[in-house]
């Protein structure tokens, strides 16, 4: 039973189909979460002992910066999917999480460096976490740029699914390698977010921000997914009814 | 639960650190459009590219038509 | 009919594979010393861009000393980087690369001897080189084992990671920026161990664990990458 439902799912009609009904109530569901996150925490959780205000910048920071590394290993696995079983869809899947991974590491980074300037004074602090970050954003623009170099959609595909399944093996290994190295050069680390005690009056409105960016993240993924679907399939006659505006009725699974 | 911040002007200024909270927040949520909105103008720019599809496939199709009616016996 | 006695071949059949992976090994390096210019060139640029670091920074000694185990290694690294390209391409646009997947023989000992041998001409001549520039830019004593054995273990794996992406790009023109940016994150980890071994060296410390870690990053790659890559090559032939 459980097979029939994992090969349906490799139908690009069926996925179509089905994540119509899930989408306006994943937007609602990331705009409520979201909105309420921020202003919670700029406008009401109180002032950081040390920081001030300035700590702030942690309900999207930290947020991001945990989409951007589970991003990377959703694009893996899509990969590794599409690898093992043939399956187109997971090759689309793959595409639009390399995409989405990219942005969210880039805002990982950008707001890092902005929450480091009032706090140590610079942009930029070559720290453990920074640092790897900004290796996990080269990753990733690798394999956006090896998807855009090959001429045939199917072995970009391939290629760019090696590339991540590659990236993944690696990642633990420069985490903690860049962490070792950190310690080497700076005997005192300073890690903001891994406070072991981290008030509940600053906790909760961080957890709303991270759940409103995992649902954010999915509806984004299945968005992307979509249109890529529409593109792929543009010859067939399910995606001409599509662009024509009519509903799907519930046929044969393109 | 309380407003942390006297006023607007508090609220924007935050001690100094304003510049850099809005800043962070205001690029992070402008990218996040940018990516959430991409989608829609993939969709026109497909939408523009089937038509055009369209109307080189029947220009084709009435060339054929009309050069079939030329060699067509009167 | 019944042959009773069972040899190391029925045991394990990809030794099978070793008299033909020596024969690979030498006739890949007959091969490469022929283009006597693939040797040359990684060590051209080892040795000039070295030479220009004094220009770019002050001849200061302190200072040299400072930045020569970073920059001998990030050297070293963008020497092997240059001569990465060219791993497959000549195989692949002759056609033989196509042959190699078509053998029986696992596609492992092919990548596995060719890595082999473009360490032996790039990676084992720059550790061989680097106790020169070490002078050069005034590191101290103690360094130059470290120096020497960390470049001897890193650059092999270097040489395994890089071609992972010598595969995934040989089927495309003017992929040497690819490729470079492909496999610059994976280089990281061999980066850090290698200059930690020197920097502890300097400072007086054991560098006995870096290189063992070194050596388990060799160890690895040498499992995983070759597979890796004959995989890239399957899917490059593709295109």
């Amino acid at each position: 039973m459980a097979w029939q439902w994992f090969h349906r799912l490799g139908s690009p009609r069926w996925f179509y189909q089905k994540t119509s009904a899930w989408m306006p109530w994943l937007a609602l569901a990331s705009l409520l979460l979201i909105g309420a996150g921020s202003i919670w925490g700029l406008g009401f959780a109180p002032e950081d002992a040390k920081q001030g205000n300035s700590y702030r910048i942690i309900y999207i920071h930290v947020p991001a910066a945990f989409l951007a590394l589970a991003g990377y290993y959703i694009m893996a696995i899509s990969g590794a999917i599409g690898l093992i079983w043939k399956m187109k869809l997971s090759f689309v899947v793959m595409r639009a999480a390399a995409t989405l991974g990219a942005v969210l590491t880039f805002i990982a980074l950008f707001t890092g460096a902005v929450w480091g300037k009032p706090t140590w004074g610079t942009y930029w602090v070559w720290d453990a976490r920074i640092t790897s970050m900004l290796i996990l954003f080269f990753l990733y623009i690798g394999v956006i740029a090896l998807s855009h170099a090959f001429s045939r959609e199917q072995v970009a595909d391939k290629a760019c699914a090696l590339l991540a399944l590659v990236g993944t093996v690696n990642i633990p290994i420069i985490y903690k390698s860049v962490d070792w190295w950190f310690t080497l050069h700076q005997p005192a680390t300073i890690k903001f977010t891994q406070q072991s005690s981290i008030d509940p009056s600053m906790f909760y409105p961080l957890l709303t921000m991270i759940i409103g960016f995992y649902c954010l993240y999915a509806w984004t993924l299945i968005a992307h997914t979509r249109e890529k679907i529409l593109q792929r399939e543009w010859r067939t006659s399910w995606v001409q009814q599509v662009m024509r505006g009519e509903s799907l009725s519930e046929g044969k699974a393109g | 639960m309380q407003f942390q911040f006297d006023s607007l002007t508090a609220f924007l200024y935050m001690d100094g650190h304003g510049i850099f909270v809005w800043a962070a927040y205001g690029v992070t949520f402008a990218a996040l459009a940018a990516v959430a909105l991409y989608p829609r103008l993939q969709r026109r720019r497909l939408q523009r590219e089937l038509e055009r599809q369209r109307r080189i496939e029947s220009r084709r199709r009435s060339v054929q038509a009309s050069r079939a009616r030329e060699t067509e016996p009167a | 009919m019944s042959s009773p006695e069972r040899t190391l071949i029925d045991y394990a059949p990809a030794a099978r594979s070793v008299p033909g992976f020596l024969a690979l090994l030498r006739s890949e390096l007959l091969l490469v010393l022929r283009r006597s210019a693939d040797i040359a060139n990684p060590l051209l640029f080892f040795v000039t861009v070295l030479a220009l670091l004094p220009l770019g920074v002050g001849p200061e000694p302190e200072l040299l000393a400072r930045l020569a185990p970073g920059m001998i290694w990030v050297v070293a690294l963008l020497a092997t980087l240059l001569s990465q390209e060219s791993l497959f391409r000549s195989d692949f646009e002759d056609g033989s690369l196509e042959q190699l997947a078509l053998t029986p023989q696992p596609l492992y000992f092919a990548v596995l001897a060719k890595v082999a041998v473009h360490w032996l001409v790039t990676g084992l001549p720059l550790a061989l080189l680097s106790p020169l520039l070490a002078m050069m830019l005034n590191l101290p004593a103690a360094g130059y084992p470290a120096l020497f054995l960390s470049l001897l273990l890193g650059t092999a794996s270097l040489s395994l990671i890089g071609a992972v992406g010598a595969a995934l790009t040989v089927a495309l023109r003017r992929a040497g920026l690819l490729l470079a940016l492909i496999v610059m994150p994976l280089y990281v980890p061999v980066l850090i161990f290698g200059t930690g071994a020197v920097q502890a060296a300097l400072d007086g410390y054991a560098y006995g664990p870096q290189l063992a870690i070194l050596a388990a990053l060799l160890a690895g790659g040498t499992a995983l990458a070759p597979l890796a890559a004959a995989g890239a090559i399957r899917i490059s032939l593709d295109n």
